[in-house]
């Protein structure tokens, strides 16, 4: 019979848990979100054969990793809220924690508040190689007895420790007896009006309780419940920050002692590592050459996310035209051969497309992550993006956003504060993408006329880059202004830990890059797919016979003549619903100089923002042929407008057109990453209206200006 | 002797001194919880490249925060 068994992790960040999360699950694991809050939850499982062979399915919760059980931060209440209630649906039957073997005091504060939770606990001293390097011994037979709970020595890195921790999570470990601080003593009457109030395991859950009764998930559904803890609290005056303030001297008091018992530093040799950091920081972080080395990395990532990135681009592109061209000569003619090759197998193919992109810049956030560079980017830019409402770490997916704002958002996970993160993933489509570079690159050569100053600065060139820079000055801006309006969830602190650098650890990149190309299909991959069939039922059916009727005639006409095949394309489009919204949002967009044909285009670029070029292919008789480029530009240039007869595409509608693009939320892909991430259609919707809002007011007023 | 005390803020690069006590209750808790208790050491390690924020060293690990949260922390000189 296989029994089952949940197991919580939890440890101060920088412990070695992610290696030790990835040592016992392997790939067996999945990435979600806590129930109502974006904080990452990492679960997994694994198989346990026990000696007299029975065998365990063990479940593994990752929690956040925290200083202590008292919630700060959004992500510091989660291990608060499974551990403390045995409701919790992650409530675990072991928790294993892990403490940093080189920090043993600071790591030894979370697991005393553990161990009088009163809940089977293991205590993993992690971090082994460096503690046994620097010539400190640890007497852990002493320490688990005095912590009441069994202890394993470990190095994580290499697995050492690993079957040990195994067989303790099997053994049935005891609750343990012993108080490590007797906090019935820090409020006797509140704990024991509180115990007598609701069932509970321990005195420490009751004091835990009586400080965080408004966070604790517990009483959600029984509010009257919190209302009479609540006066239980009043009645005694409990002061939540004196008595946690108490609390943590006296387990730094009763450490201190512990530590003093069981740690012998024989030779103590100051340690390689902080040696070997001291040094790389005086020039990772010096005032010059800190931020050169910083700019070059960042150069390298934009290099590789814009230009490495192509050609493995180009390929998915073309295994999906290739596979396109045989599934739709496999499959007989009709409305299912169009919706599975132009509605789904399109829709995949712009899912997969942002693959390359998301793996490469991934290798380099999670080496960056992983080796501890990143605390030191926080660090050196804070001062710079605190001003806007920003976070250090926000100059990652800022730059990245210049390439593709999909796995640009991806990576403000890395942000810890809610409403830095939040701004940042408001913000970061604002930044000129390259899919709006083939829109401006056909625009300009459309409307901006071919000067060359100083005989080498282009005036189209000066163009380009001035709609690179609007982006990132109207992201800035939008930051300045959503610090303002964004309510913070929690106080933000900076107050971080800058930790020693270590070699990156190959494994945890990988699995750091297999989940993240997971979440991205998986999530917000379906939403691009049904996107992605909503546009083509759009543009590729319409009401009434007129519609049929061209479509008839494009099925039958003879596949030599262009010209016609061409018109006939133009024609079924003009029909087509999306055809129809087109002239329909006409009113609209007039005041902005846009006419029905960049209606249609801007509905269906909403696919993506390089859609734009195709669309007008289309409408142009052009046909869809990337070649046509030139064609389609003629064809534009010699648009009229219909009421004032002079051309259609002059300076003001190019501008107009230009700012549009660089404003708008044109991109389904970007809208369903930024759901994913912030949990809901609220950020999203939210973010299409703001930047629709821009859009519209910047190309009005240019197109007045300039008309 | 609250005359000798200055804040962390105002320790220059290089010096050390011990922590007495804080100035604000949110941030005690957080930094009590980090190991940065009364009568440890704390060195100032580095100062960002505009002068803030900062890093210290302190308890066998180095912490950083902004000037605003340093204010918040008293400390005494000892020689």
């Amino acid at each position: 019979m296989i029994k089952r068994l949940k197991v919580s992790l939890v440890g101060n960040p920088n412990s070695g848990k992610s290696t030790l999360f990835n040592r016992l699950t392997g790939l067996n694991q999945k990435i979600a979100n806590f129930p109502g809050v974006t904080v990452e939850k990492k679960t997994g499982s694994m198989t346990i054969s026990s000696s007299d062979g029975s065998d365990y399915q063990i479940d593994i919760t990752d929690l956040p990793g925290t200083y202590s059980l008292y919630p700060k931060t959004l992500e510091e209440q989660i291990p608060f809220q499974v551990l403390c209630d045995p409701t919790n649906e992650s409530h675990p039957d072991v928790t294993v924690i892990i403490a940093d073997g080189t920090n043993l005091k600071r790591s030894l504060f979370l697991c005393s508040q553990i161990v009088d939770l009163k809940s089977p606990a293991i205590l993993v001293v992690n971090m082994m190689d460096q503690v046994t390097k620097s010539g400190v011994e640890i007497n852990f037979i002493r320490l688990s007895k005095e912590l009441g709970i069994p202890v394993i020595p470990m190095n994580a890195r290499d697995g050492d420790g690993i079957d040990f921790l195994k067989n303790a999570i099997i053994s049935n470990i005891p609750v343990p007896e012993l108080d490590f601080i007797e906090t019935a003593l820090l409020a006797p009457e509140v704990v024991k009006a509180i115990r007598q109030s609701v069932k509970l395991n321990s005195n420490y859950v009751a004091f835990q309780i009586a400080n965080n009764i408004d966070q604790i998930s517990f009483f959600n559904d029984r509010q009257e419940r919190r209302a009479q803890i609540k006066e239980i609290l009043n009645r005694h005056g409990f002061d939540h920050s004196i008595m946690q303030a108490t609390e943590t001297l006296k387990r730094y008091e009763v450490i201190s002692q512990l530590v003093k018992q069981v740690v012998k530093a024989k030779n103590a040799i100051p340690s390689k590592e902080k040696t070997f950091t001291r040094k790389l920081d005086n020039l990772l972080m010096h005032r010059f050459w800190g931020y050169f080395i910083f700019l070059a990395i960042l150069f390298v990532i934009f290099q590789a996310v814009f230009a490495w990135a192509a050609w493995p681009m180009e390929m998915v592109d073309q295994a999906f035209t290739w596979m396109s061209i045989k599934v739709h000569d496999a499959l007989p003619e009709g409305v299912f051969n169009d919706l599975l090759v132009e509605g789904i197998l399109a829709g995949l193919g712009g899912v997969v497309i942002f693959i390359p992109q998301i793996v490469l810049l991934f290798t380099f956030i999670a080496i960056l992550e992983d080796t501890g560079y990143m605390a030191r980017v926080s660090f050196m830019m804070d001062k710079l993006l605190r001003r806007f409402g920003l976070n250090g770490r926000s100059v990652i997916p800022l730059i990245s956003g210049v390439a593709c704002a999909v796995p640009a958002i991806l990576s403000a996970r890395t942000i810890a504060s809610w409403k830095e993160r939040l701004i940042t993933i408001l913000v970061t489509p604002l930044m000129s993408c390259s899919a709006r570079l083939p829109v401006y690159a056909l625009l300009i050569s459309l409307v901006i006329p071919d000067h060359k100053y100083l005989g080498i600065i282009g005036l189209q060139g000066l163009v380009l880059f001035a709609l690179y820079l609007i982006g990132f000055i109207a992201a800035m801006g939008s930051a300045l202004l959503m610090k303002f309006l964004v309510k913070a969830r929690e106080r933000s602190y900076f107050i971080m830990e800058i930790p020693v650098y270590r070699m990156p650890r190959w494994k945890n990149i990988g699995y750091t890059i297999v989940e993240k190309v997971r979440v991205f299909i998986f999530e917000a991959g379906k939403v691009i797919v049904a996107i992605s069939v909503v546009l083509w039922v759009l543009s590729s059916s319409g009401p009434g016979d007129e519609f049929k009727q061209v479509k008839k005639q494009l099925e039958t006409a003879d596949v030599a003549d262009t010209e016609l095949q061409n018109h006939l394309a133009a024609e079924k489009l003009r029909l087509s619903y999306a055809g129809i919204t087109g002239r329909a949002i006409e009113p609209i967009i007039e005041p902005l100089g846009f006419d029905w044909k960049i209606g249609i285009a801007l509905i269906t670029s909403f696919a993506a923002r390089e859609v734009f070029v195709g669309t007008m292919s289309t409408i142009y008789s052009v046909g869809g042929n990337d070649e046509d480029i030139a064609t389609v530009r003629e064809k534009m240039m010699a648009e009229k407008n219909d009421k004032t007869g002079l051309p259609q595409y002059n300076l003001a509608v190019g501008w107009s057109l230009m700012l549009f693009y660089a404003f708008a939320m044109q991109c389904m892909s970007t809208m369903a990453v930024v759901r994913r991430e912030t949990g809901n259609w609220k950020w999203p919707l939210i973010q299409f209206a703001f930047m629709g809002v821009l859009a519209y007011i910047s190309s009005f007023i240019i197109y007045r200006i300039l008309s | 002797m609250r005359g000798d005390f200055k804040k962390l803020s105002e320790i220059k690069l290089g010096e050390s001194a011990v922590i007495e006590s804080f100035t604000d209750d949110t941030m005690k808790l957080k930094l009590l919880e980090m190991g940065c208790l009364p009568g440890e050491i704390v060195t100032v390690t580095r100062f960002a490249p505009f002068g803030d924020p900062m890093a210290i060293a302190v308890a066998d690990s180095m912490l950083s925060l902004r000037m605003s949260e340093a204010a918040n922390v008293l400390v005494s000189i000892r020689s």
